[in-house]
């Protein structure tokens, strides 16, 4: 007898992946199209989408609410920096350096902050990361409170020219943030995402059926810090310079992340990359703006969560019964028996 | 030409109750007269427990669906319809842990609604109360509880007194202690709708009963008049 | 008698501290929300007492008589016209519009007032000291700042356990839905909480912005003093949180003393310390 059988794809799904696929080479080839101004812009974009992608993780998935990732991004930036200026390895491998050293400080802070719950959970990751920027600023080895730049002979060891350079920081970011995205859409495929599923609808069941709840949280919670680290190692390869103030941002690495997912959509992975592209598009429009630009922000996330929770993707999900990744778990019946 | 006499304190009229998706209620009518003492009987899950929340304005209605004394209150929110005079007894006692003994009666005299019952009242009601009255409410027994639950809705002089399932839990002898205290309650003039599992007490207690089955009302009548192949036919959907 | 000096500064200190956490384990005993944007109503009760004396010409510390009903004002309506909709099973929508909040108060205010650093003026009082020993002296302000976080303490543990509207607040905190059945209005409850507690904001604003140099970014930096003085001291417990605020000052002025640039570092150390030796704070309440 055969077995009923779980699919993730339709075929509305494989034909959106193939787009985003698609949508992904003609990314690989953008050193051809897009000018010096484009590239930035694309690896800044590139960055965000899997800092949301990864937040979303820890938060929609996880339920782990965290307002302190900006602890990562900065100590990916000064590992990347210690390990490239200190320890003379080259910055492209320092990048996974930092996404190790990274994983490494999730694990103590982990035992420490998991202790916290809900909201004071979220608070006691700012501490974290306050701690981190404060300690940043003792190292004077690195600059101190007023931070330091890369070195030039290590910025030309890169590449040979500065174009090529450029070239080499964009592709490392294009396949840093696809490789982020398809880790995510596998682990949420796995035994992993199930499990995460059953924690999020309710805790105390899930661990009541076996689900070891501490430890796919803390497997969630040190990936993430892995990859938080390694884009702030890349972010501020990009910019060369880096300072406390500038690597543990709240707004930059946390205000602006929560804005994108909640705008784009929580608890779905293809909310970070609406999120994303709203967030860019009304940066473009509201450029010089500063303040009242983050103001702004703010107005549209209050108005997002207190009437559309779901955000823009979720809208769309409710209308259209769509899914560009392939994750929804369908059940596939037995082909039934031909009638004599 | 003067229906306060004859018209019913409480007329719910083919109310109807959802938990989402799903239909508690169905339409169901139900009257208690002025003094009345009315039991609602019925299984597991026919609609007993929605019937009293969606008279206590826990759960939303339609505005006619339920009048108090002339007055449409389906609409009103819980704080309101206590503040007309309809107080319940939530099943599972439901005292508040943070409060003491009589910090739980106190607050059920939040409003300060005129009336007979005061604290002292209540303490003459239920001495063992009194006895306890600074403990926190979760050091007392269940049938103390259960008197202090009953102590509590008192203190907001209702004009009704909806009590859900108090003998859940409870000793017989500790059933029997307070069931013999509601004639008193009754007494004043305060009408009762009680819901019970225990079929026997409730038809001893009531003057009219009602047995829900699945959302329905299957048997209305007074309470002397119902016999057993009646009661257990409503009661099981026979 | 240096050092005594030192920690004498930090127990004062610690008064404030434990002031910003009071309003805050305030709301979240009552209703289980943390306002992210807490720190940043202290910053506004700030600036609301700098445009009150300037305009009005009156000493800050009258300027209270004001400040405090304004605050408390603006927390009823935002509790009933914002967050009360948020509040629910999800924890995400309270957090995350809070910090929505956050951000947009410290913007407004950077629109409005500039980064620029502001300092209330309130006259001879700033200097004014005690002389207790040799060598040992307090600062007149600082403990009026001490005994009005006292005061301010002393007198949410009256309310709260001595007054109906205590009652109020704890029976609507255990059972929203029974709470109802005794007459008592949820929502009306759960705003008159956040009016309280933006009160308490108001008088810790004015009495930071006479102590010290205030811009509006400062906001976070005294939401995660008050939240550490609340794990410190212990959950659901106003004294042990005045203690808490306490050792938090005092680790912080012992810190200074080692080296100034590890004030911070060492307040946020003993915070950590707590939280992995004693999770529960040191003087916890325990709840039936």
């Amino acid at each position: 007898m055969s077995a009923v059988s779980v699919r993730f794809t339709d075929r509305r799904s494989a034909i959106s992946l193939a787009a985003l696929a698609a949508a992904v080479v003609a990314l690989a080839f953008a050193p051809l199209w897009a000018g010096r101004d484009g590239l930035r812009l694309l690896g800044e974009i590139f960055a965000y989408v899997a800092l949301a992608s990864l937040w979303n993780l820890l938060a929609g998935y996880a339920g782990l609410v965290s307002v302190g990732q900006q602890a990562f991004v900065g100590l990916g930036g000064y590992m990347l920096f210690a390990l490239a200026i200190l320890a003379g390895i080259s910055p492209l491998w320092a990048i996974p350096g930092a996404g190790l050293i990274g994983a490494l400080a999730a694990v103590p802070v982990a035992a420490l902050v998991f202790r916290l719950r809900g909201h004071y959970f979220a608070i006691g990751t700012w501490v974290v990361a306050e701690v981190f920027r404060l300690l940043a600023s003792q190292v004077s080895a690195l600059g101190g409170g007023s931070g330091t730049s890369l070195p030039a002979a290590i910025v030309v060891a890169i590449a040979d020219t500065r174009t090529m350079r450029e070239f080499v920081i964009y592709w490392i970011a294009l396949a840093l943030a696809v490789a982020i995205l398809a880790l995510i859409l596998l682990l949420l495929r796995s035994r992993y995402g199930l499990a995460l599923t059953a924690i999020r609808d309710n805790e105390l069941a899930a661990a009541s059926n076996g689900v070891d709840v501490v430890r796919v949280k803390l497997v969630i919670y040190v990936f993430a810090a892995c990859g938080t680290a390694m884009i702030g190692a890349l972010v501020f390869l990009q910019k060369l310079r880096i300072s406390p103030d500038a690597a543990f941002s709240v707004n930059d690495w946390t205000a602006f992340v929560i804005f994108i997912t909640v705008i784009g959509g929580i608890g779905r992975l293809e909310g970070p990359i609406v999120g994303t592209i709203v967030f860019f598009a009304l940066r473009q429009a509201l450029a010089d703006r500063g303040a009242l630009y983050l103001l702004m922000l703010g107005v549209v996330a209050i108005a997002v969560m207190l009437k559309a929770p779901k955000g823009i993707w979720g809208l769309i999900v409710d209308r259209l019964d769509w899914q560009v990744f392939p994750l929804q778990r369908r059940l596939v019946p037995p082909p039934r028996p031909e009638p004599n | 030409m003067p229906e306060a006499v004859s018209a019913p304190l409480l007329d719910v009229r083919a109310l109807t109750a959802f938990y989402g998706d799903f239909q508690a209620l169905l339409g169901v009518s139900v009257a208690v007269a002025r003094g009345q003492v009315v039991a609602i009987i019925g299984a597991n899950g026919a609609g007993k427990s929605t019937l009293l929340r969606s008279i206590a304005g826990l759960m939303p209605g339609r505005r006619d669906a339920i009048v108090f004394d002339g007055e449409p209150i389906g609409h009103l929110p819980a704080h309101r319809v206590v503040a007309r005079g309809i107080a319940l007894v939530p099943e599972g006692r439901r005292l508040f842990p943070s409060l003491s003994v009589e910090e739980n009666l106190l607050i059920g005299g939040q409003l300060r609604r005129p009336g007979p019952w005061t604290l002292k009242r209540v303490y003459a009601l239920f001495p063992a109360l009194a006895e306890r009255r600074r403990l926190p409410s979760s050091a007392l027994s269940g049938g103390q509880q259960q008197m202090a639950a009953l102590g509590r809705a008192l203190m907001s002089n209702p004009r009704l007194l909806m009590c859900d399932e108090i003998s859940l839990g409870l000793a017989p002898i500790v059933i029997r202690d307070i069931y013999a205290r509601l004639p008193s309650i009754a007494a004043e003039g305060i009408s009762l709708v009680i819901v019970e599992q225990d079929i026997a007490q409730a038809l001893a207690a009531a003057d009219q009963v009602y047995c829900l089955q699945e959302g329905r009302v299957a048997f209305a009548g007074a309470a002397r008049e119902a016999t057993r192949e009646a009661v257990a036919a409503a009661y099981f959907g026979v | 008698m240096e050092w005594t000096n030192t920690i004498l500064q930090g127990v004062l200190t610690g008064g404030l501290y434990a002031m910003f956490a009071a309003g805050l384990s305030l709301i979240f005993g009552v209703m289980r929300l943390v306002n992210i944007a807490h720190g940043d109503f202290i910053v506004l009760a700030a600036y609301l007492a700098l445009v009150v004396t300037e305009t009005l010409g009156i000493d800050p510390l009258v300027s209270l008589v004001i400040v405090v009903p304004l605050m408390a004002a603006i927390g009823y309506a935002l509790q009933r016209g914002l967050l009360n909709h948020t509040l629910g099973d999800d924890l995400l929508p309270p957090l995350l519009v809070t910090f929505g909040l956050s951000v947009i108060i410290q913007n407004g205010l950077l629109e409005l007032f500039t980064a620029d650093s502001r300092r209330l003026q309130a006259g001879a009082i700033e200097v004014a000291s005690w002389q207790l020993a040799p060598g040992l002296s307090i600062g007149v302000l600082p403990f009026l700042q001490f005994a009005a976080a006292v005061a301010v303490i002393g007198g949410l543990q009256a309310l709260f356990y001595r007054t109906a509207l205590g009652r109020a607040f704890r029976a609507t905190s255990d059972d929203p839905a029974v709470a109802q059945l005794m007459g008592l209005d949820n929502a009306h409850v759960f705003a008159l909480a956040m009016a309280l507690s933006l009160a308490v904001v108001a008088i810790a604003g004015v009495l930071l912005a006479v102590r010290a140099n205030f811009d509006p970014a400062i906001g976070p930096a005294r939401l995660i003093f008050g939240f550490e003085a609340v794990i410190i001291g212990g959950l659901g417990n106003l004294w042990g949180t005045l203690a808490g605020g306490i050792v938090l000052g005092v680790a912080q002025a012992i810190g200074a003393k080692l080296d100034p640039g590890w004030q911070l570092l060492a307040g946020h150390l003993a915070f950590l310390i707590v939280l992995g030796v004693r999770p529960e704070g040191l003087f916890p309440r325990i709840r039936g």
